[in-house]
């Protein structure tokens, strides 16, 4: 728990009435409904309404009590004076004789409540805890939606810029290929298309994942829960690799005897199986293995993937479900990826109130572990 | 060809613009040697003393092509750095090497914004030797 300064200013042309808030508030600590920390006040006064201007500007305040009779501007040319700038407080109006039509004027121009004359010391707090409550989940909305435009703006930047290197690399050799004379070495223009190609490969791929990922974000993707065997989809998702996994002489190998039933979205499943089986073959060593288990215990599914290829340091691991974050060294450099895939794989296990945890060790090897949950309890 | 004999050193963790780049310096009469990281570098420094050093800046750990332009610089002051990069507002660092200052610091004698065409980066190499 912290504690928040809550800064008021008292403005009343009648020292009593200053006097009265100083008393009952300054310095004193107070706790708010549905906020965890505790509140400060400091209370500063003033009589009259150009020094409340002057004030309000200098010192800041949170929240500002404003008496509407003054001597000389009157409260409500105050607010109309603030009303003209962007800002970060809240004004409760003090009147002795609320007219409806000050009320309204005055909540036109940005009151957010009224404090009629006189009060005792409890309404007075009832008021402003009321007041700095609002006050502090406006802020905390504002900060959030800020924080939520900020990682959006970095994701766009980083996708621009992922998109833009292979288009820049295809270019390249197009721009080479424009200028291919009969009796150039015919190897070179073959290993020139073949890359334009595999990275043309690698940018849909890129593309194909971020759909996955906005349509698992927008929440609209249309889920279709039926029963499906999780061990038949591993089984489709060796298949889907065999190619890779022969390539490298990797031995890829499942350990459950019998189907796991679970209630789910089949594709959803799917896309976490070949995530991690496409993963436990790109960065194995060559000739390495991998071990799929499979566990269920009521309702509760656990697939684990252990690879014995590269590993990963401890500051790796811990970005590793991080968008675009791809681990990069030596041993990873010729290795091709969206950088989406382990993220897509976290979003979707939440999906089953489930998680995705690695334990990772360099150059030994690499267990996903993947806990879902049954689909059932996980969509309502 | 008096060029002929000059050797650019080019470094990038991105292999096809090593292809590309490579073959385009070659057809100039240039001699390249190219590494894929921070150590691959430091081994071809080792052997060879080149007359242009081309980086990328952001590779296996994110200031490899400042690490290596700092070395180069203290191996040998004369040798032109030619520092590409495509990251300036990932990294969030801004910088360039148009004042003096600022070419102290980056190390750099030339910054290039990515992607860098091929010949953009002949062009500059031509330049920084004189040629």
């Amino acid at each position: 728990m912290t504690q928040l300064n809550m800064k008021i200013l008292a403005v009343d042309d009648e020292l009593g009435m200053r006097m009265a808030v100083a008393r009952v508030l300054d310095r004193k600590t107070d706790r708010l409904p549905d906020i965890e920390d505790e509140v400060l006040y400091e209370v500063r006064q003033s009589g009259s309404g150009e020094e409340a201007l002057d004030i309000i500007r200098d010192w800041s305040p949170d929240i500002v009590l404003l008496d509407h009779k003054l001597p000389g501007i009157s409260g409500l040319d105050v607010l109309e004076e603030l009303s003209k700038t962007t800002n970060d407080f809240l004004v409760v109006m003090i009147t002795a004789y609320a007219s409806l039509e000050t009320a309204v004027k005055a909540t036109k121009l940005g009151s957010y409540d009224f404090l009629a004359k006189p009060f005792t010391p409890e309404e007075l707090r009832v008021t402003v805890r009321k007041t700095a409550k609002n006050l502090i989940l406006q802020r905390q909305a504002r900060k959030h939606a800020e924080e939520k435009r900020q990682v959006r703006f970095q994701f766009i930047s980083v996708l621009a810029h992922e998109l833009k290197a292979p288009l820049a690399s295809i270019e390249g050799y197009l721009r080479i290929l424009q200028d291919f004379q009969p009796g150039d070495d015919l190897d070179s223009l073959r290993h020139m298309v073949d890359r334009s190609l595999i990275r043309l490969d690698g940018m849909r791929k890129l593309i194909l994942d971020l759909l996955d990922l906005t349509h698992i974000e927008s929440g609209k993707k249309s889920r279709e829960l039926s029963d499906v065997d999780v061990r038949e989809i591993i089984q489709t998702a060796m298949e889907t690799s065999l190619p890779a996994a022969r390539d490298k002489q990797i031995e890829v190998r499942l350990h459950a005897d019998q189907p796991v039933m679970m209630r789910a979205d089949r594709s959803e499943i799917e896309i976490i199986m070949n995530n991690l089986v496409t993963n436990s073959i790109k960065y194995n060593r060559p000739g390495g293995t991998v071990d799929i288990r499979l566990d269920s215990n009521r309702g509760a599914v656990s697939i684990s993937v252990a690879d014995t290829g590269i590993g990963m340091t401890k500051e790796e691991q811990e970005r590793l479900f991080v968008e675009f974050y791809r681990v990069k060294n030596n041993k990873t450099k010729n290795i091709l990826g969206s950088g989406l895939g382990l993220a897509i794989v976290k979003k979707l296990a939440l999906l089953y109130d489930g998680d995705v945890t690695v334990v990772s060790e360099p150059d030994v090897g690499t267990t996903f572990t993947v806990d879902l949950q049954d689909g059932i309890s996980a969509s309502s | 060809m008096e060029q002929s004999r000059k050797c650019i050193l080019l470094v990038d963790d991105d292999i096809d613009y090593i292809f590309q780049t490579k073959l385009v310096l070659e057809k100039a009469g240039f001699r390249v040697v190219s590494a894929q990281s921070l150590d691959e570098a430091r081994q071809a420094l080792a052997e060879t003393r080149p007359d242009v050093a081309v980086l990328d800046l952001m590779m296996e750990v994110m200031d490899a092509g400042f690490v290596l332009s700092y070395e180069i610089k203290r191996k040998d002051p004369t040798i032109p750095v030619i520092l590409a990069t495509a990251v300036t507002h990932e990294t969030g660092l801004e910088f360039d090497a148009a004042t003096s200052e600022e070419r102290d610091w980056v190390r750099a004698d030339v910054v290039l914004t990515k992607p860098v065409r091929p010949e953009q980066l002949l062009r500059e190499v031509h330049r920084l030797l004189g040629l």
